[in-house]
């Protein structure tokens, strides 16, 4: 059954305010296998002209796909997961995610679209220090693949 | 935030140095980690095969972070990026070897825009096969 079109503009309470850590950067930059020092050494950062280490650009993605749990688990819309791959992800920046921000994050369901039986779900999520400074929005879009016959 | 390169020195077609990113099973399980995302198809075969996947396969979120290498490396200040999205377009297949996988990313300056901001189009591929379209950043210069 396709999505309901009704959800489109749905927007989601602010989620708990994730603080970013210094030791969060570090481990997800190393998970990425960069060795930029702007991620780990404050005085590194501060030459660049950042108020502490910054975090690598898709790191958003840690927040804001926790975050959009609150849509893809959302009983009424009725996606199953099971059957969903992301299709495709951008962010837009008002300046990187640093260290010692909390982030909140809200999850807005911008399109559903059903293409050749799959469902086609577009969630962006503003991400805003706990100041009300905007810092990223992230588009997410996910496919959940149509169900086999039978 | 403005990077090391100028503006005014940067032609259209103008190639960032490629670079390559290695991938091997424990490099997806420490991404898991440091990401929070666990789905198993990220780590876990039987499960992959079995959801008709032809192996594991990497986090295209892991593939979205190597490739922004290319321009963050090129930049020097990774927070010049003020745009930078991606389509997932096929799996980067991890096979159990010990060798894993490669991540190849070329990229080159599109367009030149206002405000002294460029926008980059990124290529990504693994095993001769285009993992990320539509790629595209667009980056601060100084």
């Amino acid at each position: 059954m396709p999505l309901d079109p009704s959800f489109i503009g749905r927007t989601y309470p602010p989620t708990a305010p994730y603080e970013v850590g210094r030791e969060k950067i570090r481990e997800f930059a190393e998970a990425v296998g960069d060795p930029n020092p702007v991620y780990r050494d404050q005085e590194a950062a501060k030459a660049l002209g950042h108020a502490d280490v910054i975090a690598p650009p898709t790191f958003p993605f840690v927040i804001t796909y926790r975050a959009s749990a609150q849509v893809v688990n959302d009983p009424e819309l009725g996606l199953d997961f099971s059957r969903v791959v992301h299709g495709d992800q951008r962010f837009v920046y008002t300046r990187p995610v640093r260290a010692g921000d909390r982030l909140a994050v809200t999850c807005v369901i911008e399109s559903i679209k059903s293409l050749a039986g799959n469902d086609v779900l577009s969630v962006r999520g503003e991400v805003h220090e706990e100041s009300g400074e905007h810092v990223v929005t992230a588009h997410m879009m996910l496919v959940a693949r149509a169900a086999e016959e039978g | 935030m403005t990077a090391k390169v100028n503006y005014d020195e940067v032609e259209v077609g103008a190639e960032l140095p490629a670079q390559s990113f290695p991938v091997t099973r424990a490099t997806l399980v420490q991404y898991a980690g440091a990401s929070g995302d666990f789905n198993p198809i990220h780590w876990n075969e039987a499960f992959a095969t079995s959801v008709g996947l032809p192996d594991v396969i990497g986090h295209g979120m892991f593939t979205m972070a190597e490739a922004i290498r290319v321009v963050t490396d090129w930049l020097g200040d990774p927070g010049a990026v003020v745009e930078y999205g991606v389509r997932f377009t096929k799996p980067v297949v991890v096979p159990n070897d010990g060798v894993g996988a490669v991540i190849e990313v070329s990229a080159k300056v599109g367009a030149k825009l206002d405000d002294r901001r460029v926008r980059v189009d990124l290529l990504a591929t693994s095993a001769g096969q285009k993992v990320l379209g539509m790629s595209r950043a667009v980056v601060q210069l100084a």
